[in-house]
């Protein structure tokens, strides 16, 4: 549930009739990620103008160089936490916002980089750097929430446009964003996809994986792969064991939680019971 | 609930027709048509304007959707279910209702899963609503509905208030779109040929063949062997005895009856699964029973049962503002009581665990339904069983408190 700040309400009536807001000051903040999540904002296409209208896009170095300093009425982190100095970053644009939303499965669960979590970091570093001593990294790769308050955690891999669109209009409006949190099932049903698990015994993490995909690999024939990460009440060992049913080794079953939410609660806890 | 279309004699949503060719069979009768008949059929019914909803195959299914003609149809395939799977099979060819109930149920088009109840402009200082237009809602007629479904349409029909007059001083309210859609859909029902291992709508008080007032315009049981195929035709509603009576077929002979009443007999000694008697007190009793923790650690919490149910009828409103906020839009969406947000009063979810969510949803169902709707709200199409991506089992799971419960 994201928090219920009043926002400044210095209004003026336009020609309309209706009244113009104000523009809440919003930063676009990047972490340890691929920057597709804030791509999936400059993609919003037509919805890009009508939000950029409301807000006033005052740090977003992936649309514009020019900064506006804090604080800020809004920021929306992308990435998770790999280095001391993100750890100390984080802070600090927390400091300066008064809602802070993660957007994506690095921010809210560590993302894919968090691999490192269930490997020895000091060997990947002496495998992949010729000088390993310029690296400074952490042990983990973790999300946002561990470091510091979170308003609201938008998921995905990459985020959905249309839930970050609705996200910002009912922080805007000051309303519960409707992002309900069951499973990808519900968005199979409501969709009208017919189950791929039942019908030709496809594995699929749709009964433990958060909605709000747009229900896209399953209405392509094809089985969930948990980008949302885990739903409000994942039963990851139940699942778990009906795919041993449909043939899965346990190396597979493993692999299938580890990606790229394997680093959150319910994903993390069933892939350690298969290593 | 009998009220159904008794009092309605228009076959046409446009009431574009009445002008027979003949006499009217009459409700009750029972005729005989071959495969040009359901072919006529189709065609009459989208002529005179309904939108023709029936099973065809999708994605390795029989789904319900919008047919037009014999060739949507899911002609010589059959299918084999048990818990959390379902394939499809080649059956008698050439048949076109052997297969059995599939995932989708007839409330997707009654209650749909997505439905705008109103919206509301801002307008000055105040705002201004505007309801829905009624008009808008198509006339469906449904093809092939089972006597199980046509159990669970009536269910809902008390849920949502279907032919009871609003009565707001006590409290008596229905749901205009839910009765709209109902009132304008036609049914013609289908007699199950056969019954798969996830059927038991015998002990839910129902039968693979429908009976009169059970509410349907027409109902059909399909006599294949050979090179015989043809269909007996059940007039079932006046409305309906209008579209026979454009139909060319011949009454039904005392050899076509014993037929079809064979047809019924093989189907009702197929069931594949039980429910156990007096299921309404077992649960009642054994509300702290172990084996809700037992089927909470199978449980996936994923509501595929809820979702698949005929009966099932939660939902959640939404309300969507444009990003300027002087739209909105209150929309109905499907919702499950196996969500946590479905439970949410202020300070928090009351069903918090996997445990409870389960033990409501299968006493609300078996139990307390009764005292609800005066009706159990399970009508035994298994569709719970078979989608269950973990085969839950809800025959067993109430046999299991039965047999070890108090």
């Amino acid at each position: 549930m994201v928090v219920t700040t009043r926002t400044k309400k210095t209004t003026k009536s336009t020609k309309s009739g209706a009244e113009r807001r104000y523009r809440p000051k919003v930063a676009v903040w990047k972490f340890a990620s691929c920057d597709g999540c804030q791509l999936s904002l400059l993609s919003c296409e037509d919805d890009l103008l009508d939000v950029v209208g409301e807000i006033e896009i005052a740090y977003f170095l992936e649309a514009t160089t020019a900064v506006i300093k804090g604080p800020y009425d809004l920021s929306l982190v992308e990435g998770s936490i790999t280095t001391e100095h993100d750890a100390q970053r984080i802070r600090k644009i927390r400091q300066q916002s008064k809602k802070l939303i993660t957007i994506g499965a690095c921010a809210t669960s560590g993302g894919i980089q968090a691999l490192r979590n269930f490997g020895d970091v000091d060997h990947f570093i002496r495998s992949v750097y010729a000088r390993p001593d310029y690296i400074s990294t952490l042990r983990t790769s973790s999300p946002i929430h561990e470091h510091v308050p979170v308003d609201f955690e938008l998921r995905g891999c990459p985020i959905n446009k249309n839930q970050l669109v609705e996200v910002i209009n009912a922080t805007l409006n000051e309303r519960a964003p409707n992002i309900p949190h069951v499973s990808q099932c519900v968005e199979c049903k409501k969709n009208g996809t017919v189950c791929l698990m039942v019908a030709k015994g496809v594995p699929c993490l749709g009964p433990v994986t958060h909605a709000g995909c747009g229900n896209l690999c399953p209405s392509t024939d094809r089985g969930c792969f948990g980008c949302f990460g885990p739903s409000e009440a994942p039963n990851g060992p139940s699942l778990a064991r009906q795919l041993e049913k449909l043939g899965m080794s346990k190396q597979e079953i493993r692999d299938f939680f580890r990606s790229y939410n394997g680093n959150a609660g319910a994903f993390r806890e069933t892939s350690e019971a298969y290593d | 609930m009998s009220q159904t279309h008794k009092s309605s004699a228009q076959a046409s949503p446009k009431s574009a027709h009445g002008s027979g060719k003949g006499k009217s069979p009459s409700v009750g009768a029972k005729l005989v048509v071959g495969e040009e008949g359901i072919a006529t059929l189709l065609a009459i019914l989208k002529k005179i304007g309904y939108k023709t909803i029936g099973p065809t195959l999708r994605d390795g299914a029989v789904v319900y959707e919008e047919i037009a003609s014999l060739g949507d149809l899911p002609v010589g395939w059959s299918d084999e279910q048990d818990g959390g799977k379902y394939r499809l099979v080649q059956g008698t060819k050439g048949s076109f209702f052997e297969y059995l109930v599939g995932p989708t149920s007839w409330k997707r088009y009654l209650f749909p899963p997505n439905h705008k109840m109103w919206e509301a402009d801002r307008k000055g200082g105040s705002f201004e609503v505007k309801n829905i237009d009624p008009t808008d809602i198509p006339s469906y007629a449904f093809i092939g509905v089972r006597s199980c479904e046509l159990n669970a349409i009536r269910i809902q029909d008390k849920v949502f208030g279907f032919g009871r007059d609003d009565k707001p001083e006590a409290g008596i309210f229905s749901d205009p779109g839910y009765v709209e859609r109902r009132k304008k859909s036609l049914i013609i029902a289908v007699n199950c040929s056969r019954a798969g291992k996830t059927c038991f709508c015998t002990s839910m008080g129902g039968d693979p063949h429908v009976v009169a007032d059970q509410g349907h315009d027409l109902a059909l049981t399909e006599l294949i062997s050979g090179s015989r195929h043809e269909f007996v035709v059940e007039v079932g509603s006046e409305r309906g005895a209008l579209i026979a009576e454009l139909l060319s077929c011949r009454s039904a002979s005392s050899s076509d009856l014993s037929d079809e009443e064979a047809v019924a007999r093989k189907a009702r000694s197929q069931m594949g699964r039980k429910m156990v008697a007096n299921v309404k007190d077992v649960l009642k009793r054994n509300l702290n029973h172990k084996r809700w923790e037992e089927v909470a650690s199978r449980c996936l919490s994923c509501a595929n049962c809820t979702m698949v149910c005929p009966t099932c009828f939660c939902s959640s409103v939404e309300d969507k503002t444009d990003i300027t906020g002087n739209h909105t839009e209150r929309w109905r969406t499907w919702d499950s009581c196996f969500s946590i947000d479905f439970s949410y009063i202020h300070g928090g979810a009351v069903r918090r665990e996997t445990k409870s969510r389960y033990r409501q949803w299968i006493t609300h169902k078996l139990s307390n339904w009764h005292e609800q709707y005066g009706t159990s709200g399970c009508v035994g199409c298994g569709r719970c069983i078979t989608w269950c991506p973990v085969g839950i089992d809800i025959t067993e799971e109430a046999k299991a408190i039965k047999d070890t419960g108090e």
